[in-house]
C-alpha cells in the first residue's frame, strides 16, 4: 500500500494530536465517516428480563441497564475494542494526578439532557454525590467504590475535580463504570428518587414509552452530542421472558439479537435453523452465580451450616454437566478465571468448598451439620426466575444439598420480587449473582464487604476484617502484593462462608448478520448505548 | 293364662329348593356394560398405584443428576431415556403421576363441589338469589378454563401446604366452579319440586338440612360425572400451566413441566424428552375423560336403553 505524504502528515498530527489530549478520544470530532454505513430504521432487540426500576446506580441487573443505556451517558467508558482501556463519552478530557489523589475531567461543552437542561458540571457532582452518599430512600449499589471520594469540585461548569482521601488503584476504571449514568442536578435535587421513574439523559436516545410486559421504546436524540450518532432513528427493547419466546423472535427476525447470552442449546438450534444469517460470538464472562445465606436467619448464622452446605456441590462436576446445557462453565473465586488476578487452580481446591474429592467434602459437610445439629435440615431457595442459567443451578443446587440429606424447596420469581425479597432480606439461601462490568478486584470483591458498605451484599454480613483487607488492597499499586491480598480476602470469605460463586458464566450473543457495529464483550453490561449500531438491510 | 311360643313350621332345605337372587354387583355390572370404561379405570388404577407408591415403583430417584447419561435415549437402564440433567425420565413420569392426581383431583374435587353446591342452592332458593348466583356464573363462563386459571394463578402470590402449590389448585379450581353449577342446577330444578322436598319444607326443615340431606343426595350422579370429567380437565390444565412457567417449580416431577424448560431446546436432539409426558398427559386425559362418560351413560337412566 502507497502511503503519501499527505496522509503520512495527517498521521503524525492526528496521533500527535491523540498524545497530547492524554489517552483521550473526543468523539465530537469523530463524525461517523466509515464508509458503507446505512442510516435509519428501528432496531428491535430481545431483553429477557424486566427491570425493576430505572436507576442503574441502585441496581445490578443487566435489565436495567440493557433499558436504560441508550438514554444515558457517562463522565468515561470502556473502549471495547482495546478493553479494558477507558474512553472519554462525556469527558472530552482529563488528567489523573501522579499520587492517584486527584482526578479532573473536562466536559464536552454544549451537551443537553433529553429536556433541553445544558449538562454543566454541576450535574456530574450532584450524580456522584448521590451515589456515594445515597440521600434517604435512595439506594446506591456503588457506594462503596465511591467512599473513597473526599471531595469533588466545580471550578467551572465544564470542569470537574475529584480529589480523592486515599488511593484508590482502580478509579479511573471506575468513572468508565456503566451503571454510573449522568443525571440533571435539578431532577435528583427536586427528588432523588426521580430516576427511578423518570427518564431523562443526555444519551444517543430519547426515550418514548416503556410498556410493561411488552417493550421500551427510544427514538433518536437529534440533539446529541456525538456528531452523526447515532444510526439509527430508534430501538425497541422487546421483552421476551421465555427463551423459546426470545429464540423464536430472533428465528423469525422480529429482533435482531438477545445481547445477553443464550444456552449453547440455544445457539445450536439458531445456527441450524438459520444458517449463515444469524451471526453468533463467544467470550468468558464476567458474570458469576453466589449460592447466598443469610446470615440474619437461623441456622445460617451459624458458619458450620454455610460451610457444610457449600462442601456439599461438586462444582468441578457441575461445570461439566451445567456447561453442555447452559450458560455456566468455568469454576473459579471472587475473581473471573484465567483473568490476571484470577486464583490458580492448584490453589482453589485447597479452600472450602473446592475440593475435587466430592467424597470426602460431602462427609466433612455431614459431620458438620451434625455437629450443628441440622442433620435434617430443610429450607427454601430462594431463585430467579429466568430459564438460563437460574433454573440449571437451582436444580443442581437441590440435588447436591439432598445428597447430604438437606431437604430444599426450589421458589422462583421474576426479576423484581426476587430482587426485593432478597434486598429486604427475606430469603433463607438464594442463588445471587455478581454482575461485573471488568475483572478489577476493586469491583469484585465489593460484593463480600459489610452490608453497611455494600448493599448489594444480601448475605447481608458483617466483617471488619474483610473490610480491612479490601482497603488496604485498593491502596496497594504493586500487583504481586495485591494480589496476595486478593487471595487473603479469598480465603476469609470462603471459610466464613456468607456467599461463594457457585460457577462463572459463558457468554454467547447471537445476531443477525445484518445488524452492524454492536461490540462484542466480556460483560454483558457495556456496550448497551447502542450509537454506533445499525441496520445492513 | 299363658302363651305358648308359636311353633313354627320346619321347612326342609332340599336340593330344588329356588336359589337365593344375585345381589347386584354394581361394579361387575358397570365393566360389562362400559367395557371401554373399565379400562380407563385400569388406566386411572395404575395412576393412581403409581402415585401412591412412587418410591417403590420408580427405578430411580426423580431428582437425581447424573450428568453422565445426559439425554441418554430409551434403553434397558432407562425404559423412557433421560433429561438434560440425567435425569430418569421414566421415574420423573412415575412421580409426575403424583403431582398430576393431587392438583387433578383436589381441584376438581373443590371445583365440582362448590359448584355444586351452589348449583343447588340456586335452585333451590330460586328468585332473586337464582338469578344473582347465575350472573355470577354466566361472567365466570365467559373465561375459558384455562386463561381464567391464568388470570388467578398470576393474580395471587404463591404459597403452598405440604409441598402442595395451594395456589395452583384453587386456579385451577375456580373455572370448574361455574361449569359444574350450571349443570347441578339443572338437575337440581326438577329435585326442588320433588314432594319429599316439599314435605321436608312442611317439617320445618333448616334450609341447609333440605340442601344436603335431601337434594343433594339426589344430584349425585351429575355431580359424579363432572367430577371425573373436570380430573381430565385439571390435569390438561396443570401441565398447561407449568408448561407456561406458572404451575409447579423444577426440580418437582410433574408431566407439564417436563415439557418446558429444557425440553423445549433439545426435543431435536432427544424426542424422548416430549414424547412420554406428552403420551402420559393424552393417555391420563383420555382415561378421566372416558371414565366420565362411562359413568354417566352407567348413572343415567335415559342413557339404558
Amino acid at each position: 500500500m502507497k502511503i503519501s505524504r499527505r496522509t503520512a502528515l495527517q498521521g503524525t498530527a492526528g496521533a500527535l494530536a491523540l498524545g497530547m489530549s492524554g489517552f483521550n478520544f473526543d468523539f465530537t470530532k469523530a463524525n461517523a465517516q466509515a464508509p458503507n454505513i446505512k442510516r435509519g430504521g428501528t432496531l428491535n432487540f430481545a431483553i429477557s428480563a424486566e427491570a425493576p426500576h430505572y436507576d442503574p446506580p441502585a441496581s445490578d441487573t443487566y435489565a436495567t441497564l440493557h433499558l436504560a443505556a441508550p438514554f444515558y451517558s457517562t463522565l468515561l467508558r470502556f473502549d471495547l475494542a482495546k478493553f479494558p482501556a477507558v474512553q472519554g463519552d462525556l469527558a472530552a478530557s482529563w488528567t489523573v494526578a501522579p499520587d492517584l489523589m486527584t482526578y479532573t475531567f473536562k466536559l464536552t461543552p454544549n451537551v443537553k439532557f433529553h429536556d433541553g437542561q445544558a449538562l454543566t458540571s454541576a450535574d456530574v457532582k450532584a450524580t456522584y454525590d448521590r451515589m456515594r452518599n445515597p440521600p434517604t430512600g435512595v439506594v446506591s449499589t456503588r457506594k462503596a467504590t465511591f467512599a473513597d471520594i473526599d471531595t469533588i469540585e466545580t471550578p467551572d461548569p465544564l470542569t470537574v475535580v475529584f480529589k480523592m482521601k486515599a488511593v484508590n488503584a482502580s478509579m479511573l476504571e471506575h468513572f468508565a463504570s456503566p451503571w454510573n449514568v449522568i443525571y440533571a442536578a435539578k431532577d435528583i435535587t427536586e427528588n432523588p428518587a426521580a430516576p427511578r421513574t423518570k427518564i431523562n439523559g443526555t444519551g444517543p436516545f430519547t426515550f418514548v414509552e416503556h410498556v410493561k410486559g411488552s417493550h421500551v421504546a427510544g427514538k433518536k436524540n437529534e440533539a446529541y452530542f456525538k456528531k452523526g450518532f447515532p444510526y439509527l432513528d430508534g430501538f425497541k427493547g422487546i421483552f421476551t421472558l421465555q427463551a423459546a419466546a426470545m429464540l423464536n423472535a430472533v428465528q423469525g427476525g422480529q429482533v435482531l439479537g438477545e445481547f445477553r447470552g443464550i444456552s449453547p442449546a440455544e445457539r445450536d438450534r439458531l445456527v441450524q435453523t438459520m444458517g449463515d444469517k444469524i451471526r453468533i460470538q463467544e467470550s468468558s464472562w464476567t458474570l458469576n452465580l453466589l449460592v447466598c445465606f443469610n446470615v440474619d436467619k437461623k441456622p445460617f448464622d451459624d458458619v458450620r451450616v454455610r460451610r457444610a452446605l457449600l462442601m456439599a456441590i461438586d462444582r468441578w462436576g457441575g461445570s461439566v454437566g451445567l456447561s453442555k446445557i447452559s450458560t455456566l462453565r468455568s469454576v473459579g473465586g471472587v475473581i473471573r478465571p484465567g483473568s490476571p488476578f484470577a486464583t490458580p487452580e492448584a490453589e482453589l481446591v485447597k479452600l472450602p468448598g473446592f475440593s475435587k474429592d466430592i467424597k470426602k467434602s460431602r462427609e466433612e459437610a455431614k459431620k458438620l451439620l451434625k455437629e450443628a445439629g441440622h442433620e435434617n435440615l430443610k429450607f427454601t431457595l430462594w431463585n430467579r426466575n429466568l430459564a438460563m442459567p437460574y433454573t440449571p443451578a437451582g436444580i443442581f443446587l437441590v440435588d447436591q444439598w439432598r445428597q447430604i440429606g438437606v431437604e430444599v424447596e426450589h421458589k422462583q420469581s421474576d426479576t423484581g420480587p426476587y430482587l426485593a425479597t432478597m434486598n429486604a432480606g427475606n430469603h433463607d439461601v438464594a442463588i445471587d449473582f455478581s454482575n461485573l462490568f471488568m475483572d478489577d478486584s476493586s469491583l469484585g470483591l465489593a460484593k463480600y464487604l459489610s452490608i453497611g458498605r455494600a448493599p448489594e451484599n444480601r448475605s447481608r454480613s458483617k466483617d471488619e476484617e474483610l473490610d480491612k483487607i479490601y482497603d488496604a488492597h485498593l491502596r496497594e499499586r504493586d500487583p504481586e502484593k495485591r494480589k496476595a491480598m486478593i487471595r487473603a480476602f479469598e480465603k476469609r470469605v470462603f471459610e466464613q462462608a456468607y456467599q461463594q460463586p457457585l460457577l462463572w458464566w459463558h457468554r454467547i450473543v447471537p445476531t443477525h448478520k445484518t445488524l452492524m457495529g454492536w461490540p462484542m464483550s466480556p460483560s454483558h453490561n457495556l456496550g448497551q448505548q447502542l450509537e454506533a449500531v445499525w441496520i445492513n438491510a | 293364662m299363658t302363651i305358648a311360643d308359636p311353633i313354627l313350621p320346619v321347612v326342609p332345605v332340599t336340593e330344588s329348593a329356588p336359589a337365593p337372587s344375585r345381589q347386584p354387583n354394581r361394579f361387575m355390572d358397570f365393566c360389562r356394560q362400559q367395557p371401554l370404561g373399565a379400562v380407563s379405570f385400569v388406566i386411572i388404577f395404575m395412576m393412581m398405584f403409581a402415585g401412591f407408591f412412587s418410591p417403590l415403583v420408580a427405578p430411580y430417584d426423580p431428582l437425581a443428576i447424573d450428568f453422565a447419561s445426559l439425554l441418554a435415549p430409551p434403553s434397558a437402564d432407562h425404559w423412557c431415556g433421560t433429561d438434560a440433567y440425567g435425569r430418569d425420565i421414566c421415574s420423573r413420569l412415575i412421580y409426575g403421576s403424583r403431582t398430576a392426581l393431587v392438583i387433578g383431583f383436589t381441584s376438581s374435587f373443590v371445583g365440582s363441589s362448590v359448584g355444586a353446591i351452589l348449583g343447588i342452592a340456586s335452585a333451590y332458593f330460586g328468585g332473586k338469589i337464582d338469578d344473582w348466583i347465575q350472573r355470577f356464573v354466566d361472567i365466570l363462563l365467559a373465561f375459558p378454563l384455562i386463561v381464567l386459571a391464568l388470570v388467578v394463578v398470576a393474580a395471587f402470590r404463591k404459597f403452598s401446604v405440604g409441598g402442595v402449590d395451594v395456589n395452583l389448585i384453587v386456579a385451577i379450581a375456580i373455572p370448574i366452579i361455574p361449569r359444574v353449577a350450571r349443570v347441578v342446577r339443572a338437575a337440581a330444578l326438577s329435585v326442588r319440586v320433588a314432594p319429599y322436598v316439599d314435605a321436608a319444607r312442611a317439617a320445618g326443615y333448616s334450609h341447609t338440612r333440605i340442601i344436603f340431606r335431601h337434594m343433594a343426595p339426589n344430584v349425585v350422579a351429575p355431580y359424579l360425572i363432572m367430577l371425573t370429567a373436570f380430573i381430565a380437565q385439571a390435569i390438561l390444565a396443570e401441565a398447561s400451566l407449568s408448561f407456561l412457567g406458572l404451575g409447579v417449580t423444577e426440580p418437582t416431577a410433574a408431566w407439564g413441566l417436563m415439557l418446558s424448560g429444557n425440553a423445549a431446546d433439545f426435543y431435536r436432539q432427544a424426542p424422548w424428552m416430549i414424547l412420554f409426558p406428552g403420551i402420559a398427559i393424552s393417555l391420563a386425559v383420555f382415561a378421566f375423560n372416558l371414565f366420565g362418560d362411562s359413568l354417566r351413560d352407567f348413572l343415567d337412566p335415559r342413557f339404558k336403553v
